[in-house]
């Protein structure tokens, strides 16, 4: 079964480019890391880490589907980081990976204990096969 | 070089894929190496046949390029330990001038069947693995199947190897008194790679390999090594009889059609009368199985030529077999349904509240899509379409998703 793991961080300027050199190395190589040892286990479908959201866009389509943009999103304190889509086998091994990332070392190598998102991807067997 | 490539080429060569394995391993004593040196010699053989032709002994040829990269494996390891060089040309020798065809054992991809899927392995390891050993498919062709990266399928048989030779399994058949319970184990294995095909059936997937038929091919392998076995011969049923219908279940894109709504000429005649044979067999042979019992009720349906005129309550009685067999809240629910045909949808209904308090499937979406379709015969259209919408919320598969949505929609409209 496949899941996917949401990674939501604070608004840019709060959130990793202020740390400190050390602490920022420590949790770049922590994610790098995650990356490897899920690839290593058999489990990894794709990971995406997205660029910070100061140049992201709101998009919608005005009239006759041409597309009107927004500036950054003003009001949201959360942005989507990155994501995980892992084939697992079981929903507790995919909460496992979740809480392991979770705990990421931010500033002083303290874990971040960040809010993971954890969704199932829709891939379900078909009633007649139940 | 004598024969020219074809269409049933491709067949053969998988075929010999466990063949080949059987020799190479029980020669070097290492599975796990010689699992990955079969897996080069299939595709140098994939990209060479269909250019060159294929080999007057084409068994031989595999064997051959599969010992020569265990000869090298050897040579290099040896090296890099102790740069005894001597040791490796003596084995390297010896594997060009083995007997090859002595080295046949016609249990060979039995002994495969039951390692690949040994009890130790979670069942995706072993799904995978049973692909790529048995099944003779490339880990490309395998990881294309799941959808999931071709280097994660790698890792995922790696890692599946790597525990079969932490269990020292023998490279022999398993001993009488696990016979039984290692057989239950490769069954599963294969029902679940039917499952999964059948799963990835729906929808405009043309590119996947199609794993219901590789699931079918296997187990069809497997009823030649175990002719008399009467639950081989019903899983091999079952699939049979739900493939049958396959042309028919659905519509143009994506949309799920249940069976009751399935054009009924669609469905594979040929199929349907090669599972009914297998399974009339197997039911004068002996004890009636879990696999049996299920392809029984698989016929029923295939046998009547419209919805109305299923035998239910042949199907409501097969399901009280099954659930003395093998009890579990799936059987329960489907008994509840066939008990709704025979006695009313208040009969299901009431046989469903059982299960409430099952931990196993309370909240699985499949206990609200029945009871919406319950309430439905009832007329009870609030109800119904109430359980719908929760049961889509819940369930995984997409096309599922949308059946019940619509259903939802559609009874609140009238």
């Amino acid at each position: 079964m496949k899941y996917i793991l949401m990674m939501n961080t604070m608004k840019a300027g709060h959130g990793v480019p202020n740390w400190p050199p050390k602490d920022l190395q420590a949790h770049i190589a922590f994610m790098i890391k995650t990356n490897k040892d899920l690839r290593a286990s058999g489990e990894l479908v794709s990971a995406e880490g997205l660029a910070f959201p100061d140049q992201a866009k709101l998009v919608r389509a005005g009239k006759n589907g041409v597309p009107i943009t927004d500036g950054v999103f003003p009001e949201s304190k959360e942005f989507l980081a990155g994501y995980w889509i892992v084939d697992v086998d079981s929903p507790e091994r995919a909460y496992a990976i979740a809480a392991a990332v979770s705990a990421a070392p931010g500033p002083g190598g303290q874990p971040l204990n960040m809010p993971i998102e954890v969704r199932q991807v829709m891939s379900g067997p078909p009633p007649e096969m139940l | 070089m004598s024969k020219s490539w074809d269409a049933n080429s491709e067949h053969l060569l998988r075929e010999l894929a466990p063949q080949v394995l059987g020799v190479i391993a029980r020669r070097f004593r290492d599975f796990v190496s010689a699992e990955d040196a079969v897996q080069e010699a299939m595709i140098a053989a994939f990209t060479q046949w269909p250019r060159e032709g294929i080999p007057d002994n084409p068994r031989g040829w595999l064997i051959q390029v599969a010992s020569r990269r265990m000869a090298d494996q050897l040579r290099s390891a040896i090296a890099r330990r102790e740069r005894e060089t001597e040791v490796a040309r003596d084995t390297e020798t010896e594997a060009a001038t083995i007997d090859l065809e002595s080295d046949m054992d016609p249990d060979d991809t039995l002994i495969l069947l039951f390692m690949c899927c040994h009890p130790a392995l979670t069942s995706s390891s072993a799904i995978a693995l049973t692909l790529r050993a048995v099944g003779g498919l490339t880990t490309a062709e395998i990881a294309n199947a799941f959808l999931v990266p071709e280097a994660t399928m790698a890792q995922r048989i790696s890692r599946a190897k790597q525990s079969i030779k932490a269990s020292s399994v023998p490279f022999r058949l398993p001993s009488v008194t696990e016979r039984a319970e290692r057989l239950r184990a490769v069954l599963h294995v294969l029902y679940l790679i039917f499952s999964e095909g059948y799963t990835s059936s729906v929808g405009a997937q043309l590119q996947r390999l199609d794993l219901a038929r590789e699931a079918i091919r296997l187990t069809r392998g497997m009823k030649d090594l175990l002719p008399d076995d009467a639950e081989v011969a019903g899983l091999l049923a079952l699939m049979l009889l739900t493939d049958a219908r396959r042309a028919a279940r659905t519509g143009g894109e994506e949309d799920l059609i249940p069976l009751d709504k399935q054009d009924r000429a669609l469905w594979d005649r040929g199929e349907i009368a090669e599972g009914i044979g297998l399974l009339t067999a197997a039911l004068s042979r002996g004890p009636v199985g879990l696999y049996q019992l299920q392809a029984s009720i698989a016929a029923v349906h295939d046998e009547a030529s419209r919805a109305e005129d299923t035998d239910w309550p042949q199907i409501l009685a097969l399901y009280e077999l099954l659930m003395r067999v093998s009890p579990g809240p799936m059987v329960t629910l489907n008994h509840a349904i066939a008990a709704a045909m025979v006695h009313g949808a208040s009969k299901g209904l009431e046989l469903l509240k059982t299960l409430d308090s099952d931990s196993r499937i309370a909240g699985h979406y499949r206990l609200d899509a029945v009871r919406g379709h319950l309430h439905e015969m009832l007329g009870d259209v609030e109800n119904a379409s109430r359980h719908y919408r929760i049961a889509a919320t819940r369930t995984t598969n997409v096309p599922e998703r949308n059946y019940l949505m619509t259903k939802a929609a559609r009874l609140q409209e009238q």
